[in-house]
């Protein structure tokens, strides 16, 4: 479909950018992104790809707004407390670009619930703060074979990779599952600077658009981490590990099923 | 003996284990950690086995969590 007048001025200044372009754009427009977790790094990227006018973008998330969420969860708002996360989510998202079709899923991601949602997502943004989630993620698009972005953050540090499934390194050919209960601090329990949520959910939504785009080097095939203190980003340099569980040379893993919980204790773990 | 872990190059004394890295590095949960040596990672039952030679480059890679934090579950 043709931009509008009012498309073209409201993204003309990636209208003008010659790797974007029209073409670009309506190639944004028509495409969709799922973000699942609306918390810290899930704020970020729903807010830019909204601006970017992504033109749909779903959010997977069981949680409400609680008050420990508004140091770095920046799409919720105090007046939030106690509204669902992807109610208020949709409602930011949706006042930056009403143009934006946001679809919810007021849901923890399982295994059974997650191959259902998946499938016709161009790209998938993992935002989530638990292991399970994460591999859980990284099985289901391996599965229906859906590039998305890892990134996880922790005191004043942040890691991020995307993964094409069966082409490059995945989540497991990292961390082969999930590590054992108790030993990874989350950030409830070790912290985390706000501001992290946003430096890296940014990098999650600039792979993504990046991806939509067909523009650039995503950063595959490498762990990018980043350090506040020091401020300072290194690629670590990975390849695909013939020994990883799910997409290896003899993989273990052969349908979609959930992990244990193996964080603090997680009673009311979200994904 | 020259490494270069995580990007910096390091001497240590004489013949390194993987562990035995882990343990000088001063890493106190060895479990949140992957171990990438020369590009490959390494299974964690290789840790203990694995020695490590002069100019070896060996990155520690750590489980990280966040963006949606469960809060409440430590109230």
């Amino acid at each position: 479909m043709p931009l509008s007048e009012q498309q073209i001025e409201r993204y003309s200044r990636h209208i003008i950018l010659e790797q974007v372009g029209g073409a670009g754009q309506e190639k944004l427009l028509s495409s969709k992104v799922l973000i699942v977790g609306a918390g810290g790094l899930g704020a970020p990227a729903g807010l830019y790809l909204a601006a970017a006018g992504v033109g749909t973008i779903g959010l997977v998330d069981a949680d409400s707004v609680d008050l420990t969420n508004l140091q770095r969860q920046i799409i919720h708002h105090t007046s939030d407390l106690g509204v669902e996360k992807v109610a208020s989510a949709r409602n930011k998202m949706q006042a930056i670009n009403p143009e934006v079709t946001v679809e919810t899923y007021h849901i923890k991601a399982t295994a059974d619930n997650i191959r259902k949602i998946i499938p016709g997502y161009d790209f998938v943004i993992d935002g989530t703060d638990n292991f399970p989630a994460k591999f859980l993620i990284n099985d289901a698009c391996f599965f229906e074979r859906i590039p998305f972005s890892h990134a996880g953050i922790l005191r004043f540090e942040g890691q991020l990779i995307t993964v094409l499934p069966r082409e490059t390194a995945c989540y497991r050919c990292i961390f082969h599952s999930a590590p054992p209960a108790g030993a990874v601090p989350t950030c409830s329990q070790a912290g985390v600077l706000g501001v992290l949520a946003g430096v890296i959910g940014s990098l999650q939504a600039t792979e993504a658009m990046k991806y939509l785009l067909d523009i650039g080097d995503l950063v595959t095939n490498a762990l990018l981490t980043y350090n506040a203190l020091t401020l300072e980003f290194r690629k670590v340099r990975l390849n695909r590990n013939p020994d990883c569980p799910l997409c290896g040379e003899n993989p273990q893993i052969t349908e979609l099923t959930d992990e244990e919980q193996t964080i603090c204790d997680l009673n009311d773990s979200k994904h | 003996m020259n490494l270069i872990v995580n990007g910096n190059e390091t001497n240590v004394d004489g013949e390194l284990t993987v562990n035995e890295l882990l343990t000088e590095q001063n890493v106190k949960m060895p479990e949140m950690v992957s171990v990438e040596l020369n590009g490959q990672i390494l299974r964690r039952s290789e840790f203990e086995s694995t020695k490590l030679n002069e100019g070896d480059a060996v990155e520690f890679l750590y489980f990280m969590g966040g963006g949606h934090a469960s809060e409440r579950a430590t109230d």
